[in-house]
């Protein structure tokens, strides 16, 4: 077990490996307690919503969710996250565990000069993943609710594990079709719950998956992750999250730093590296130029263990982002070469 | 895990199994099982001289990154290339999967190296906590 931003999580259960290959060609469940939910309801719920985020959510149908960021006024991100539209007026924002106060407190802050409430449910909800292309077939065989009538981003609500009016939301962290479910979060129904999903997986061979397989999943979709790929001093233009930023709101916190940010130029972008030499390029590692000198940083770098490649993502200048530019990380003193290479790194066969 | 008696052990989880003036090198099974699926390793070059107590390399799992200490110092003889494309090898079978032959300095180093009792016991008490 690790601490991770206080909640003692395994990093593996069977080995990263084999959980990671469960989720690309079966199945794999996830405990995902530790995400923050955070409520927004009222008259002027969506305003704030609009207000706060850079997708636009009067786009969104109740019952359709959507991924959106929140930016500090500089531009730069307060976290990513997932709105999900719930009822005419209300909403369901999914932040990540590590900024979970800071995001609740941004959230009201911020929202309160419109007419809504801002409600913390951070702790009313244990959340189950289901990730993977037999997802589906697990989490039919335990609900009421019709998935094939549930679209990838949308969301419904039924009876699960014999709980009534569960959330069910067909959302996920790794690439893969699958659901998040949102259980109350006493023990012994999370406990009871999780069992009954391993048996209802077991004939699709499910695997309890860790923070490890969920880091490399999300790496090979290229899905960021806060303190890598986003943080507070990375803007949406350099993450390459442009078409989640919808320029055309009139308004919304940190528009008018990335207008000027555009006009201004990117200094850095996000790219993907395949290594080229033998070497593994991991968080933090430096890249350099032909010549030596420090061009950018690694942001996340692992093994890939669907595509048995060593794969990374990167900052570097603009003018060495085209794919197949080669570049040199620093591993241990020494330059390894990476080259540039289309993003994502993988991306789930379309269904026949 | 059965921990070899006829090999000594250090408390950074290598393995060292003396032949006269010559030893074996590699990880044991107690360190495969913490760092989880094996995928890469960097060993040094034949000739290279190691040092008892110093890196001589690195081993590498989906998760983390592992530094190599040498059990003794010595002159690299034999590399085991074979871990260079099949590094899960290591997970299968630690104590079989070695990494580097060195000829030994100073064979009087390993007497200060933990036996297989002491290193078992080592890590029964590292594991509980």
């Amino acid at each position: 077990m690790v601490d991770f931003n206080g909640w003692d999580m395994p990093v593996e259960y069977s080995g990263i490996i084999a959980e990671h290959n469960a989720v690309r060609t079966g199945v794999g469940i996830f405990d995902v307690s530790h995400m923050g939910d955070i409520r927004v309801a009222g008259r002027e719920a969506l305003a704030s919503i609009q207000h706060i985020s850079i997708n636009d959510a009067s786009r969104l149908a109740i019952g359709q969710a959507q991924y959106s960021a929140m930016l500090y006024p500089q531009g730069t991100f307060v976290d990513d996250i997932i709105v999900h539209r719930l009822a005419e007026q209300e909403y369901l924002i999914v932040i990540n565990a590590g900024t979970r106060e800071k995001d609740f407190n941004w959230v009201r802050d911020n929202t309160r000069q419109f007419d809504c409430v801002v409600e913390n449910l951070s702790d009313d909800f244990t959340q189950i993943a289901i990730q993977g292309p037999r997802g589906v077939d697990v989490v039919q065989k335990l609900t009421d609710a019709d998935l094939s009538a549930v679209k990838f981003y949308w969301v419904t609500r039924g009876t699960i594990c014999g709980l009534k009016n569960i959330l069910i939301a067909r959302t996920g962290y790794t690439g893969e079709d699958g659901f998040e479910i949102y259980i109350p979060s006493d023990e012994q129904t999370s406990a009871r719950v999780w069992n009954e999903v391993l048996q209802a997986g077991k004939e699709f061979g499910v695997l309890p998956c860790g923070l490890g397989a969920r880091n490399t999943l999300r790496l090979e979709s290229k899905l960021p992750l806060y303190g890598h790929e986003i943080s507070d001093t990375i803007n949406v233009w350099e993450a390459g999250l442009d078409r989640f930023c919808k320029m055309e709101k009139p308004e919304f916190v940190g528009r008018d730093a990335l207008d000027k940010a555009k006009a201004a130029g990117l200094k850095r972008t996000l790219v993907g590296l395949e290594m080229v030499d033998r070497g593994i390029a991991r968080d933090g590692y430096r890249i350099l130029n032909s010549s030596g000198q420090e061009i950018g940083y690694v942001t996340s770098g692992s093994y890939a263990p669907f595509l048995k490649k060593n794969i990374a993502l990167a900052y570097v200048p603009p003018e060495l982002s085209a794919v197949g530019t080669e570049v040199l990380v620093e591993i241990r003193n020494q330059g390894v070469k990476a080259r540039v290479v289309p993003t994502p790194f993988y991306k789930r066969p379309k269904k026949s | 895990m059965a921990y070899p008696a006829d090999f000594k052990y250090t408390k950074e989880h290598e393995w060292i199994k003396p032949d006269g003036g010559n030893a074996t090198i590699g990880i044991t099974s107690y360190a495969q099982d913490s760092l989880g699926d094996i995928v890469f390793v960097d060993l040094p070059k034949p000739g290279t001289e190691i040092s008892a107590g110093k890196t001589f390399g690195s081993v590498e799992s989906v998760k983390a990154v592992s530094d190599l200490y040498a059990p003794a110092s010595g002159t690299v003889t034999e590399v085991n290339g074979d871990l260079n494309t099949h590094p899960e090898k290591i997970n299968k079978d630690a104590h079989g999967s070695w990494m580097v032959k060195i000829k030994l300095k100073d064979a009087a180093e390993l007497n200060s190296l933990l036996s297989a009792a002491d290193y078992e016991k080592f890590v029964s008490e590292e594991g509980g906590h």
